[in-house]
């Protein structure tokens, strides 16, 4: 037998599925958006396969425990820095500067 | 919060050429996960860098908001009342919705008949595969591990958390969409329904009902929830 | 041009070995259905993951399977419910 995928859910035990409504937050329109734009033309910088396989490399237990989105961002992030748009030092440096920027203003 | 994002770094006036000064980046609200620091440090760095604007961003949400339930509604509908696109519809989805004006690029978009012997109900066990330019974004619960691992194995007692409950002399298909194909359920057209115009039929086919985990809204409001 | 199955086949899912990205799920390795439609040729998933080419394309099927081949009664289904699934031609065996 084959060892799964951490994706590869169809089968596996599950609870009660929340059937709410939930409108997506900015954040999430955002990723959504974001990631339409990198992989479309004109910049193609990957295709949605590769979107895929990088969710599947996620560690097992960030990938039980995310968000939808959260899956997203960390995918979107990982494919910049391989495709070279972004480079890991920069993407520390700005995320960083961004948490610092938040904790000042306190709210 | 909206004027803390118009003075991030990213949005100042000597970067971006392409930045546009009206207000379209809306309040939002403290980041809370820290997933969202990452979403506005890669926003900000792509924009500073001039690889998207922030204008193309807002474009795009705007362009997904278009897209709803409603736009696959119509498309029922018109498969209801016209014999010959029904048969297009199910013989060739893009080309068929194309006359409607929807686009679907890339993609294969099949539609799936329930009759009174077979019901369909789609999942996409791997990922979140969905009809998008027909029926705008998924709703959670198709994206959620419940339902991606349940729905394949315990179809009756999904249907049965959606409040649907069918016959066991109708077949239950499950659709597992694991490749390029996008599926749209035609549910069955409703009893008394003869007779309402195109506009009055889609008011009667919900966004559940054409991913299959419901069915169409009966004539006398049965089955319709809160 | 149908490729290697034609609609009614009966095929067996491989159960696979390959590391990387694929998209033929677990739960139907070793199962048996039958061939219901073909949707003509796509490019190959499995490339497409790692920035390769996608060619050559594969045929891809829609394959169906009765509850009971898949779960053998373990589930919450009703006698003649089933499952079906695309399955790329690289992953079907004639029976």
């Amino acid at each position: 037998m084959t060892e799964r995928a951490i994706s590869d859910l169809g089968g596996l035990p599950g609870g009660p599925i929340d059937t709410a409504e939930h409108e997506p937050t900015l954040s999430e329109r955002r990723v959504d958006a974001m990631m339409m734009l990198l992989r479309s033309k004109p910049r193609s910088f990957w295709v949605t396969d590769e979107n895929r396989r990088t969710i599947e490399g996620l560690e097992p237990k960030t990938y039980a425990e995310s968000a939808y989105y959260e899956r997203w961002v960390l995918a979107m992030r990982s494919l910049l820095i391989e495709k070279g748009v972004l480079s890991e030092a920069e993407v520390e440096a700005k995320l960083a500067e961004v948490r610092a920027r938040h904790a000042e203003t306190g709210r | 919060m909206s004027t803390h994002e118009h003075h991030d770094h990213g949005h100042s006036p000597g970067h971006s050429h392409a930045h546009d000064h009206t207000s379209f980046q809306p309040d939002i609200k403290e980041p809370s996960e820290d997933w969202e620091f990452l979403e506005i440090a890669l926003r900000e760095l792509l924009i500073d860098k001039g690889v998207i604007t922030a204008r193309e961003i807002q474009d795009q949400i705007e362009t997904w908001e278009k897209k709803s339930p409603e736009g696959g509604a119509r498309v029922i509908a018109k498969a209801w009342t016209d014999d010959d696109f029904r048969r297009r519809l199910l013989e060739d989805g893009n080309a068929a919705v194309a006359e409607m004006g929807f686009e679907i690029e890339a993609l294969k978009l099949v539609a799936l008949e329930n009759t009174d012997t077979l019901h369909h109900m789609v999942v996409c066990t791997l990922c979140s595969c969905y009809p998008r330019p027909l029926l705008g974004v998924p709703p959670l619960w198709y994206k959620s591990r419940e339902y991606r691992s349940r729905a394949v194995r315990e179809p009756r007692a999904v249907l049965r958390e959606f409040g649907t409950d069918l016959p066991e002399t109708t077949e239950v298909r499950v659709v597992d969409s694991t490749a390029d194909c996008r599926y749209l359920v035609i549910p069955r057209r409703p009893e008394g329904s003869e007779g309402m115009s195109e506009a009055e039929l889609a008011a009667l086919v919900s966004r559940d009902s054409m991913i299959g985990t419901a069915t169409a809204f009966a004539l006398d409001g049965a089955g319709r929830s809160g | 041009m149908t490729g290697p199955f034609q609609i009614g086949a009966k095929v067996r899912v491989s159960q696979g070995l390959p590391p990387g990205h694929v998209r033929t799920p677990q739960f139907l390795r070793g199962r048996e259905g039958e061939v219901i439609r073909h949707f003509g040729d796509f490019p190959n998933p499995e490339r497409l993951a790692y920035g390769l080419s996608g060619l050559p394309k594969l045929h891809l099927y829609q394959v169906l399977f009765t509850m009971d081949q898949t779960w053998e009664g373990d589930g919450a289904y009703a006698p003649g419910d089933t499952v079906a699934a695309d399955i790329y031609e690289t992953w079907l065996e004639p029976l």
